[in-house]
């Protein structure tokens, strides 16, 4: 299957642009029990090498932007915002994860930390960090799918 | 002394002057020229929700700290010379130059602590910009500057520093107090797909590094402010524009109802602080 699915990518690259891949969950239909989501939002299992990366990017996630993590010493300065990361894989579901990184307001009310899967709701949304305006359905959400599975294994990875 | 002892010495040498990096000494002084002391600390005004009024200069590395103790380090100060040219260049249909109708410079202190204010004239809250843009306009018949050409900026720098030393004095009643509550809405409205308001960080956070970024309360007695970031002088509202368009928002522009009222209610936040432009910041 694998080749096949190779060829099919650029077609889906055209015909959905930036809406992501045909097997995500939308945005909108991502479903929130307690503030968790239980399924996979790609479809796929996560990759913790990529999620690394997303984690210490700072155009991608840049999540050491706001936590230390100290399993990521190697990056320079971690931020003091947010807890320390440390141990989230052990105080944390996979699914309560992947709750937090999509919508962390979901499961702490008023979180400052953005939402990384989300498409609406947002005042003055902007395109990007031009300051120029956005329509809501010109947004792309933050992280792709794929890219939140690859943070959320990366986190279950971090264990006390 | 052998190996493992000179890398350990080496590894505390280097968290330490990253330490250093990140937050200067919290008694350090802000002395201008050896004479000038600028209150840097202040007591909140009562409706305050901060607990010490802290001006940027005491969240910058002592290296950056430095470049304001002395205005012949202090790169701002090109600024001030150009303005001073300008200030008795005349200019417009009429003729006429700043010193024309204000006479020297320093007549201008005391102006910068109070603005933004309501112009009694038409009830509208002025900044220092729109005020000197109508003497050029309406007094000078000359062009209007640019919010953020070099000759306005410049222009503001010469007239804050006449107040420099001054705490910030705004009034936020009377007249003031629709543009003060506008203005205080917009700063804890959380804008942009990164859904931040001025509040989470400079609030809820000053103090906290956000990656490598030392953030302060967000305070504006320093403006115009010398930014080693983009080299120049810097206004108000440009640093909102800046702040707003990191959020992932759309920014208000400049000399809007909006940002003039977030104005307002920011240098309200610093009453107390000395008026320090041009300061230096990173």
């Amino acid at each position: 299957m694998k080749p096949l699915k190779l060829a099919l990518v650029p077609v889906f690259a055209l015909a959905l642009a930036n809406a992501g891949w045909a097997g995500d969950v939308a945005a909108g239909d991502v479903v929130y029990d307690d503030g968790a989501v239980a399924v996979s939002l790609s479809g796929m299992a996560g990759d913790p090498a990529a999620g690394k990366k997303v984690m210490t990017t700072r155009g991608l996630g840049n999540c050491i932007a706001c936590h230390t993590v100290s399993s990521l010493s190697e990056f320079a300065f971690h931020g003091e915002i947010g807890p320390t990361l440390d141990g989230a894989g052990s105080r944390w579901t996979e699914a309560q994860l992947r709750g937090i990184v999509s919508d962390a307001k979901k499961t702490f009310d008023g979180s400052m930390m953005p939402s990384f899967y989300k498409k609406s709701g947002y005042i003055r949304p902007g395109n990007a960090y031009t300051g120029k305006a956005a329509s809501e359905d010109e947004l792309s959400t933050l992280l792709t799918a794929q890219q939140i599975e690859d943070v959320v294994a990366y986190l279950q990875t971090l264990k006390d | 002394m052998g190996m493992l002892a000179k890398a350990a010495a080496i590894g505390a040498f280097a968290a330490l002057s990253l330490g250093q990096a990140a937050s200067a000494d919290e008694d350090a002084r802000l002395i201008i020229n050896g004479e000038e002391e600028m209150i840097v600390r202040a007591a909140p005004p009562a409706w305050s929700p901060l607990p010490e009024l802290l001006s940027g200069w005491l969240f910058r590395t002592v290296e950056t700290q430095r470049l304001q103790m002395d205005d012949f380090e202090n790169p701002g100060f090109t600024s001030v010379d150009s303005a001073w040219e300008t200030w008795s260049l005349p200019e417009g249909s009429a003729g006429k130059s700043c010193a024309d109708c204000h006479g020297d410079a320093a007549s201008m202190k005391g102006v910068r602590a109070v603005m933004p204010k309501v112009n009694a004239e038409n009830g509208e809250l002025w900044t220092l910009e729109m005020y000197i843009n109508n003497c050029r306009t309406e007094r000078m018949g000359a062009e209007s500057w640019g919010w953020n050409s070099g000759s306005m900026v410049d222009m503001t720098a010469l007239i804050s520093l006449q107040s420099r030393g001054m705490p910030v004095n705004v009034a936020i009643d009377g007249a003031a107090a629709p543009f003060w509550e506008a203005g205080k809405e917009l700063y804890y409205t959380r804008t942009g797909q990164l859904e931040l308001s001025c509040a989470n960080c400079h609030e809820d956070n000053y103090g906290n590094m956000i990656r490598a970024d030392h953030l302060s309360q967000g305070q504006i007695n320093g403006f115009p402010v010398y930014r080693l970031k983009n080299a120049k002088l810097n206004s108000i509202h440009a640093r909102f524009k800046g702040c707003v368009r990191d959020t992932r928002a759309e920014t208000y522009k400049e000399g809007s109802p909006e940002f003039t009222a977030l104005e307002l209610y920011v240098a309200s936040r610093g009453n107390g602080l000395s008026v320090e432009a041009p300061s230096v910041r990173n």
